[in-house]
């Protein structure tokens, strides 16, 4: 079984959909395929009842963050400089990620296949942050979800619970995003270096310059 | 009254003692914990009651399920920000004499998940602990010990004078602030009652000490 087929098994059966590789450079070469937003539900349910191995578990969910982050590429390109012809080094800014991402892990118990990644996009990281829940196609996503849901805050459209897991009711924050600030609350540290020893020297200006 | 003197009386059959010391040791000798754990210590903790190590020869094998009837609770294992206002209610609904043993690297101080987001840097933090277990887990062992020194430390206590336990003190506090939810963290962060910041010398942390590689 390989991705190239499943992508062509699915492009078959679900029309309209918009299906990506994305391939992984590691040794374990597990790449991922990533769904559009609005044709995930179709492609889930295909992959667990119509799909040569039908992935029948799902086994588990979790949430990427990807924030806004500047590539610049540098490219040679020939250019006049004072009526010569030269090669000059051209800087190419871009922009990258600014969105998260719901991962999913499904695996064929019956034909002993998988596992196969399933990715999805949400269009932003602050309003638009919603995906189709496939806890309807797969019970086991249920807590997983709103796991993600909980440390990401990704919106799974169509869960059936869709409540805070690991932190309060109330609770603002998402602490898994990369930009999360913890609250200072760990003053006292036995062996502090780096950071915390900045915390920690914050909390004791005084002793940090009598000593 | 003098030790000598009292030995050489208890050899001619006459027994001498204190109100204070008969007070004390009913006490230390049928300490009820309460019946509850946090994470993996509490598999420890109950390891500890069953045969091989046998807390019952302490006087404290009835766990109590209810927080009215039990003198000891065993913070057992990770506090999270979370359990951490139901371990401090149910600490205040223990009657006094009460006592805390904080059991293990996470209930002493967040241990590895100090510098998370959701786990409570130490439950010493909204309640005052008697005694500390330092180990992930500790061992059933050193539970025991801890328990023992809990023992000798209500042995000691006078009923009379300034360092009388808290419950023969009408000044001092039974129940203590129980932490409500944030937006972003506890409400409050910290009992300044029972808890502030260590002293500790921060200053050569992340320096190179001298003659010291």
């Amino acid at each position: 079984m390989n991705l190239e087929e499943i992508k062509s098994q699915i492009e078959a059966n679900v029309s309209g959909c918009r299906l990506e590789i994305i391939p992984n450079g590691s040794p374990s070469g597990q790449h991922s395929l990533l769904v559009d937003v609005d044709h995930g539900f179709a492609v889930a349910t295909f992959l667990r009842d119509g799909a040569t191995p039908r992935f029948d578990f799902c086994s588990n969910v979790t949430g990427i963050d990807w924030p806004v982050k500047e590539v610049s590429t540098k490219t040679k390109v020939k250019k006049l400089v004072d009526g010569v012809e030269k090669e000059v080094d051209e800087v190419v800014k871009t922009q990258t990620g600014g969105y998260l991402e719901a991962v999913y892990h499904l695996y064929s118990v019956e034909q002993r296949e998988g596992p196969v990644v399933l990715r999805m996009r949400t269009e932003d990281r602050a309003e638009r942050v919603h995906v189709p829940s496939l806890t309807p196609i797969w019970r086991s996503a249920e807590f997983q979800e709103r796991e993600a849901y909980d440390l990401f805050g990704i919106l799974f459209d169509g869960h059936p619970d869709l409540r805070r897991l690991l932190m309060w009711e109330g609770f603002e924050d998402y602490p898994m995003r990369r930009d999360y600030v913890d609250p200072d609350d760990y003053e006292y540290e036995p062996t502090a270096h780096d950071d915390v020893l900045k915390r920690a020297q914050a909390h004791r200006p005084a002793q940090e310059g009598g000593l | 009254m003098d030790e000598q003197l009292k030995s050489e009386l208890r050899r001619q059959g006459v027994v001498a003692t204190s109100l204070q010391e008969l007070y004390n040791w009913g006490r230390k000798s049928s300490v009820w914990p309460l019946n509850f754990g946090l994470a993996c210590c509490a598999i420890e903790m109950i390891a500890a009651t069953m045969a091989r190590y046998d807390l019952a020869r302490f006087g404290a094998e009835v766990f109590r399920p209810s927080p009215r009837q039990a003198d000891l609770m065993i913070v057992a294992g990770t506090v999270t920000k979370k359990m951490a206002p139901q371990v401090v209610r149910l600490y205040n609904q223990m009657p006094e004499p009460k006592y805390v043993i904080s059991m293990g690297a996470c209930a002493i101080s967040g241990g590895p998940f100090k510098q998370g987001y959701n786990v409570l840097k130490g439950i010493d933090r909204y309640i005052p602990v008697d005694v500390y277990i330092p180990g992930c887990p500790p061992r059933p062992e050193a539970l025991i010990d801890a328990f023992m020194m809990l023992q000798r430390k209500i042995d000691a206590q006078y009923l009379t004078g300034p360092g009388r336990p808290r419950h023969l003190d009408a000044e001092t506090p039974s129940e203590f602030v129980v932490p409500e939810f944030g937006a972003h963290d506890l409400v409050p962060t910290s009992n300044s009652e029972v808890w502030s910041v260590p002293l500790v010398n921060i200053s050569n942390a992340g320096k190179n000490e001298p003659g010291r590689d």
